[in-house]
């Protein structure tokens, strides 16, 4: 029977590795915690088994339950579809005009836009809504086609200018120069008078010869005033706001080429909800402009309170 | 890391014997059989043997009941006791409110954004621990740390139900009847009971004790207060009716910080070895009293250990210092006539005056060491400090996020409109009207996107309810000719208090032509 050996300094047993005199002292582990080290290898094996986890050549194992990140998001998303039903279904059944500006609904409505913005709307119109050149900021006070909720919602069901779009908002400015309606020298003289409307240019003997060219020309659609038609979504040329830019040469060019700019009839891509809710969103933006004539119609049911 | 061992090298003490009824874990002496070949340790594993303290009674015992009921009755009590906060606020003297992120604790209100009182607290708290470290030792562990409470309740229901030591030592040996299954089912039922109490008690300080108690038993809780109350009774259940002082010796971080922290000036409970050895019976050192120390080696210090050490091995991992063998000791002491504290609280600096035969130092003299001190001036500045910033903080509150996409907006009469998103925070318990308005940018006006433009003017009025933050999308239309300047928005309570709050922030424009 060996003796067994007691480290002098601390009384402890050692377990009788030495390397150079340095022994290593026998400081047992509790039995249970071994217990807990086989008890995480049962639970190992049991993940194992039943949860995606040995890769294999092609794919993983796929477990025994059958879980898969995937399923967890589709069920996700549905549990979101089904929280959100609600809202959509009020929504779906309350003509945008009567959307109570205060209501919950409203507030669902423009978050919900927000977020449809986003995902179709920030590619031309930029993600904060104030657009670029040729791409107009949906956040000022001036509208070509009107900036009540009504007539947003009619711009973004049928579009601008969209191909073969039987209700599309169309007009189309003729152009002037290319299609030699008027001379480079007429045209500059317009230039001079269009700019003068909003101050960009003092009055001139160039602008006095445009004013009457103007009249002549353009006065049909953008008035004698030149603050513009939204039946014709012709734009207000008195304003500070210039779509293609108000230096000369930019004006020059819009006379001379003409604009055609195009929205796509959003109405064809997604649900009516979607478009009632980035209406809702749009104008909220805060140059939204009220709705005044609200449609007395006794056939369209209204939820009072939704 | 060991704490230094108190007895010198080559001293007079028999480690051989003392072991005998020492706990393996801290004793480390295999009471197993031999090992199997040479220089072969016979396991390398542990196994678990029951601690089966006696009972005492004597000052430090009564001190520990004492402090048992006082914490035991903060931890039960504290969610049920009302504090009126008026019409808008919960009744509830301390309160987690996750839900709403509000933290009450009797007067004070702790919104998220105030998390650093609880920091703070945390702070004061760690640092706490210090300075009792360093002025009374491990007296965490023995007296007050949850584990070593619920460890000794559970242990006085094992006296109830089995007796005590003896008996339960009797009956943790006898096979397994009818009888002994009976006690352990009826003991087992008490732990449960204690411990579903104890995780009961916890979800109450997360929602209105009342009420969710109604609700618990009605099954309307919410999920995550089953779940919680589930865990904590098993926790509880597991740790306080079987593992002990395994924690303590195994799984607790702090014993192994402590030992860190124990210098020659700690506290601890000391066995004065100079005046115990050698022991003897009484009958033998009665009989040659000048060859034996005042030790009579009654076992009664290691019967009574709620860790199951002998503490005549001198300071261990194992020592909470809750110094029942103090109590036993002395009443050995008492009863064959010997001087008490053989086993006392001391600091080995003292124990080694105290073997060299020098009087023993003033009470005071032990517990102020510079250490103390500057842990004390450390914790009392932290305490000031928080008590500073909870007295000037102030319930009203601004904040101001400009819109930086797009910063700023040409409206078509020339003028310049940027888009913010204001909070306004009312962090009083009642509604209160407050005025917004712009300090500076001259011709500025300001409307909201639930009022009309034409409405637009300097400063705004809104009531904002009782303890929430108000969120405003604010317009803020500047005349044509302003140039890119900063601004401030200022809120004022319009209550007799008159709270005001202003944030700084900025008007963009475009660059002048």
């Amino acid at each position: 029977m060996a003796e067994k050996r007691l480290d002098e300094a601390t009384n402890t047993e050692t377990v009788g590795h030495e390397w150079d005199g340095i022994e290593e002292l026998n400081t047992p582990l509790p039995r249970w915690w071994l217990w807990t080290f086989y008890a995480t290898i049962v639970f190992a094996v049991g993940y194992v088994i039943a949860y995606p986890a040995w890769p294999m050549i092609s794919q993983g194992t796929e477990g025994v339950l059958g879980w898969t990140s995937r399923g967890e998001l589709a069920r996700e998303m549905d549990a979101a579809r089904k929280q959100r039903s609600e809202v959509v279904a009020a929504l779906a059944r309350t003509p945008i005009e009567r959307l109570d500006p205060e209501s919950p609904l409203m507030r669902a409505a423009i978050s919900g836009g927000a977020a449809a913005f986003r995902v179709n709307c920030v590619q031309c119109h930029g993600a904060g809504a104030a657009g670029s050149k040729g791409y107009p900021n949906l956040n000022d006070d001036d509208w070509l086609w009107g900036g009540d909720i009504k007539a947003i919602e009619y711009t973004l069901v049928h579009g601008i200018r969209q191909p073969d779009g039987e209700e599309t908002r169309f007009s189309q400015m003729p152009a002037f120069g290319r299609d030699g309606i008027l001379s480079g020298a007429e045209i500059s003289d317009v230039t001079s008078f269009v700019r003068s409307l909003s101050g960009l240019e003092p009055t001139s003997a160039a602008s006095q010869r445009g004013s009457a060219l103007f009249e002549a020309n353009c006065a049909v659609c953008h008035g004698s005033d030149g603050t513009g038609l939204r039946e014709f979504g012709a734009p207000n040329l008195a304003d500070a706001i210039w779509l293609y830019g108000s230096s000369r040469d930019d004006v020059t060019a819009t006379i001379t080429n003409s604009r055609y700019g195009m929205m796509p009839a959003w109405g064809e891509r997604l649900d009516p909800v979607t478009v009632k809710m980035l209406a809702a969103y749009v104008h909220s933006l805060g140059g939204g402009e009220d709705f005044i004539e609200i449609a007395e119609d006794p056939e369209v049911e209204v939820d009072e309170a939704p | 890391m060991k704490p230094p061992d108190p007895l010198p090298e080559g001293d007079l003490i028999d480690r051989a014997r003392v072991a005998k009824d020492a706990h393996p874990a801290t004793a480390r002496k295999p009471s197993t059989p031999p090992p199997a070949g040479p220089d072969v340790p016979a396991t390398l594993y542990e196994k678990h043997k029951t601690v089966h303290p006696k009972r005492i009674d004597g000052p430090f015992r009564r001190f520990k009941w004492l402090i048992m009921f006082v914490t035991l009755a903060i931890y039960y009590g504290t969610p049920w006791i009302r504090w009126d906060r008026g019409p808008y606020a919960p009744d509830q003297a301390v309160l987690i409110d996750l839900a709403n992120r509000r933290f009450y604790m009797f007067d004070i209100e702790i919104w998220p954004h105030e998390f650093y009182f609880v920091a703070g607290l945390l702070i004061m708290a760690g640092i706490g621990l210090f300075l009792v470290t360093s002025a009374v030792g491990r007296a965490w562990c023995g007296y007050a740390c949850p584990q070593t409470v619920w460890t000794d309740l559970f242990q006085h229901v094992d006296r109830f139900v089995d007796g005590d030591r003896n008996a339960r030592i009797r009956l943790d040996k006898a096979p397994w009847t009818a009888g002994k299954a009976a006690r352990r089912f009826w003991k087992w039922t008490i732990y449960l009971v204690i411990s579903f109490w104890t995780g009961g008690a916890w979800i109450m300080y997360f929602a209105d004790a009342p009420t969710l108690t109604r609700e618990f038993w009605a099954g309307d809780a919410a999920f995550v207060a089953y779940a919680t109350v589930a865990v904590l009774t098993g926790t509880t259940f597991w740790l306080g009716g079987f593992m002990r002082e395994q924690v303590c010796v195994y799984m607790c971080p702090w014993p192994r910080i402590q030992t860190a922290m124990l210098d020659e000036k700690s506290l601890i409970v000391t066995y004065k070895h100079w005046r115990g050895e050698p022991r003897g019976s009484l009958k033998k050192s009665q009989k040659e009293p000048e060859k034996f120390g005042d030790c009579v080696d009654c076992n009664q210090c290691v019967a009574v250990c709620p860790t199951g050490i002998d503490i005549r091995e001198g300071a261990q991992i194992g020592c909470i210092t809750c110094a029942l063998c103090i109590d036993a000791c002395d009443r050995v002491m008492k009863d064959v006539g010997r001087p008490r504290g053989l086993i006392d609280y001391a600091t080995l600096e003292d124990c080694e005056r105290e073997a060299a035969g020098h009087p023993p130092r003033p009470v005071i003299k032990t517990l102020m060491h510079p250490r103390t001190l500057i842990y004390f001036g450390v914790w009392s500045a932290i305490g000031i400090a928080l008590l500073f910033a909870l007295g000037a903080r102030e319930r009203t509150g601004i904040t101001v996020q400009p819109d930086r996409n797009p910063p700023f907006m040409l409206l078509s009469d020339g003028s310049v409109r940027n888009s913010y998103t204001v909070k306004l925070r009312n962090m009083q318990s009642r509604p209160r009207e407050m005025e917004l308005s712009i300090v500076g940018l001259p011709g500025a006006m300001m409307w909201t996107d639930d009022m009309n433009r034409d409405a637009a003017a300097r400063s705004i009025v809104r009531e904002v309810a009782a303890d929430v933050t108000l969120p405003l999308r604010i317009y803020v239309m500047a005349p044509r000719g302003n140039e890119e300047q900063d601004f401030s928005f200022k809120v004022t309570a319009l209550d007799a208090e008159g709270e005001s709050d202003s944030t700084e922030t900025a008007f963009n424009a475009p660059e002048a032509p």
